[in-house]
């Protein structure tokens, strides 16, 4: 029987998680997501995100065994997770062929041409979002209103989202501040980004299973809370009983954090996005100065550039910093020299 | 109370501590034995007997062979059948001795007598030492490093804690347990022991929170000797590992290729502190140890008091047969041990356990791509960036290996562990490592 023992090198013991399943948990924390976005956006949103996932998942399937000829891993789960978060990024009432040709650029363009799940440097979901948003700036930016036009599809009423009235100057949205709608879900935006509460608890699932860790989303949002608060309090007048006058004049709108927080996918992305394994830094001092890092970019595209919502460029930015990231901050070292 | 802890890293794999409440139980005296002659890290030891020779119990059969080295002595009485191969985990037949076992003679100057002795005072330091290397003890736990090395600290340097390792921080595992419990008091004389071996006033006894039986008989003990702490360590894997001990403890870090001593810590296993008391009260070599036969199919996981030589093959038959789904037998713990290749190898002195893994959980899962996802730059206790070694050292850029610091890797296993990839990390830092500390070697000749 001697014959029959295996060997091989230690360890002989393994942690349960594999690849698959988190990928699966991520999708598991973006149900509550997903429920609040059928609930807003009704057929709309099915019709999306099915279209997303299917041709996600077709493209990588046809991709890596026709182009690269291998065997396909579509029971990792990594690209209908590309596929959900896409569809995510969406209007819900976009053309389908809209969104084929996002996940054609997402798997075929963003992953699969520098190596496939890994290698890329960009989050793939985030490339095809941005990618439809210049092709396609009118479709990307009509959102069709919550709860009204769930029974529409393609001809859905559509109206502003909280970040881009702002951005038109139009403040009224501040002024008769609903912050319960931005909340549960019911305002006007992309698929997934508009329930704070669902992706909250989404996030909460996910570093309670130990999928992330808490590094990127808390310092991305108290980044952007820090500094919309500074900001917010100057422009109104005083922040610890001095006005600053930088500030001041730099936030010339006196835009509530909570819409910066709430509004314009900043969950979404902080939560889901940013924290994507492959794009994002390996040690915790990396993960927190790529948090810091999408927050700044995302208030200075907010407050100063051209497009309402920073969210996606900042982590875009940002992943093409990780390479540097991982390289200057490594981890901690177990007795490391205390003079170099 | 928070209990401490090392700092950087670490894993928290179930504990699976099957055989805990069972008691020590003795293993009978088998026909034959096989004794390896290389037992320790270190040079195998020099075989002074030849076939035919007589052997009492406890009488010297292989001589150390220079200061890293240590003495083998005859665990049964009877007649040395074969000086030659013997087997071994790896399969592969190590020199040593074969002893058919005749009756149970013992050695007369070994005192076989259970009263505890607690007069430590009778024995200077060196005397302590002295009969140490003469019993030929080495660490216990799995280690093997001959245990006067250690004990023998250098002129220039300064011993300021003994710190005992009862962590016992490998699942399944429950030897040193179980030594703790039912050895108490001649642990803690041969802490003493130890303690002047090494001149220090203080003395650590680190054992992991899930054996609070243990650290009650052990603390509530301790009031009796003087210089003796308890601590109870929280849960986490390589707390076994002697800089993370000494972290956990005295929170030093040894800096990176050093030793324990230069940090002031001298580091000694549980089971071998009680070793080192039988050697020094009661003249009694290293010829038996407690080994933990387990796993999950086991029928009754058990922990024998085993001669040294005696077939792991007859502790298995003994703690219920090879289970039917028997798919990989490990001569040590699941994270460090070694996969054997058959179950005729015999318990060395460095045996902690026998673990016996089902079919299913025998094989290592398909490896798929590195999703870059940290865990195990999280996991790595020295604070490492696996993924990026591995691939370094798989591309043989043994120039990155080394400014990434790879020879700092103890080969815990944390790393593959932890990785959803199922990545071999380790096999590559393995080579990695061995590469580059030759490199380094050589460059200083
Ligand atoms: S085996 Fe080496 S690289 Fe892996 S976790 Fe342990 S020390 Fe780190
Ligand atoms: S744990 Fe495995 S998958 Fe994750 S970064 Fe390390 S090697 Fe890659």
């Amino acid at each position: 029987m001697s014959n029959l023992l295996t060997i091989s090198p230690s360890p002989h013991f393994k942690d349960k998680p594999t690849t698959k399943s988190l990928m699966f948990g991520v999708l598991t924390a973006l149900i509550p997501t997903f429920l609040v976005s059928l609930y807003s956006f009704g057929i709309g949103a099915l019709v999306t995100t099915l279209v997303s996932v299917g041709s996600c998942v077709l493209f990588e399937w046809l991709i890596t065994k026709y182009m690269l000829k291998q065997q396909p891993h579509i029971a990792d789960g990594s690209a209908i997770l590309t596929g959900v978060l896409l569809a995510f990024n969406l209007p819900s009432n976009i053309s389908p062929f809209i969104v084929m040709f996002g996940a054609l650029i997402a798997i075929g363009i963003a992953k699969m041409c520098f190596g496939g799940l890994g290698c890329n440097l960009f989050n793939p979901a985030l490339v095809a979002r941005v990618f439809l948003l210049i092709s396609f700036p009118v479709q990307m930016t009509s959102w069709p209103k919550p709860i009204e036009s769930r029974l529409n599809y393609l001809d859905a009423v559509t109206g502003a989202t909280p970040m881009a009235a702002i951005k038109a100057g139009d403040l009224s949205i501040c002024e008769n501040a609903n912050f319960l709608d931005m909340f549960v879900g019911t305002i006007g935006g992309s698929l997934g980004e508009v329930s704070a509460i669902a992706l909250i608890l989404g996030g909460i699932y996910m570093i309670a299973r130990k999928i992330i860790t808490w590094h990127i989303p808390v310092s991305i949002i108290a980044t952007v809370a820090l500094f919309t608060t500074l900001g917010w309090l100057s422009s109104e007048g005083y922040v610890f009983g001095r006005k600053i006058e930088v500030i001041a004049n730099l936030f010339e709108s006196g835009i509530h954090p909570l819409y910066h927080i709430l509004g314009g996918g900043l969950l979404l992305g902080a939560i889901f996005m940013a924290t994507d394994y492959v794009t994002s830094p390996m040690s915790a001092t990396g993960k927190i100065i790529f948090g810091v890092g999408i927050g700044l970019l995302t208030i200075i595209i907010r407050l100063w550039g051209n497009y309402p919502e920073g969210m996606s460029f900042a982590i875009l930015l940002m992943n093409a910093v990780v390479p540097l990231i991982n390289k200057k901050f490594q981890p901690a070292r177990f007795g490391a020299p205390k003079t170099k | 109370m928070k209990l401490s802890t090392f700092k950087i890293g670490g894993v928290h794999p179930s504990g699976s501590k099957l055989s805990a409440d069972q008691p020590i139980k003795v293993m009978p005296i088998p026909d034959t034995v096989y004794i390896p002659a290389a037992q320790h890290i270190g040079k195998p030891a020099d075989i002074i007997v030849q076939k035919g020779d007589k052997v009492k119990v406890g009488q010297l059969i292989a001589k150390s062979s220079g200061f890293v080295s240590a003495n083998i002595h005859s665990s049964v009485s009877g007649t040395v059948t074969a000086v030659g191969p013997v087997p071994d985990p790896s399969g592969i037949a190590k020199m040593g001795v074969t002893i058919k076992v005749e009756g149970d003679e013992w050695m007369e100057d070994i005192d076989r007598s259970e009263t505890l002795d607690t007069n430590v005072d009778r024995f200077s330091d060196k005397e302590i030492i002295d009969r140490v290397t003469a019993a030929g003890i080495v660490g216990m736990g799995g280690a093997t490093f001959p245990a006067h090395v250690k004990f023998t600290v250098p002129l220039e340097k300064k011993a300021e804690a003994l710190l005992i390792n009862g962590v016992e921080c490998e699942p399944y595992l429950t030897a040193d347990h179980r030594v703790m419990l039912e050895k108490s008091e001649q642990l803690m004389v041969g802490v003493k022991l130890i303690m002047k071996a090494v001149k220090t006033e203080k003395a650590f006894i680190g054992i992991e929170a899930n054996k609070p039986d243990a650290i009650e008989k052990l603390t509530e003990l301790s009031h009796k000797y003087a210089g003796i702490k308890v601590v109870p360590l929280a849960l986490k894997y390589p707390q076994g590992s002697e800089k993370h001990l000494i972290k956990a403890i005295m929170n030093k870090e040894v800096p990176s290729g050093k030793l324990p001593i230069d940090v002031g810590a001298v580091v000694s296993n549980a089971g071998t502190a009680v070793a080192v008391y039988e050697a020094v009260m009661k003249n009694k070599p290293l010829i038996e140890r407690v080994v933990t036969v387990t796993g999950n199919s086991v029928k009754n996981p058990s922990n024998f008091l085993a001669r040294i030589g005696t077939p792991v093959r007859l502790l298995i038959e003994a703690a219920g047969g090879l289970p039917e789904d028997t798919g990989k037998v490990i001569s040590g713990g699941p994270m460090m041990g070694k996969a054997a290749t058959n179950t005729d190898f015999p318990v060395a002195k460095g045996t902690s356990g026998v673990l016996i893994m089902p079919e299913e959980l025998a094989h290592r899962r398909e490896p798929e791509p590195c999703i870059r996802c940290g865990k195990c730059v999280d996991a790595c206790p020295m604070g490492l960036e696996p993924y990026l070694l591995s691939v370094y050292s798989r591309k043989k850029m043994w120039d990155e290996c080394e400014e990434h610091y790879i020879y700092d890797c103890i080969e815990c296993g944390c790393c593959v562990y932890s990785c959803p990839a199922a990545r071999p990390l380790l096999d590559y830092m393995r080579l990695g490592k061995s590469t580059v500390m030759g490199i380094i070697r050589s460059r200083k000749k």
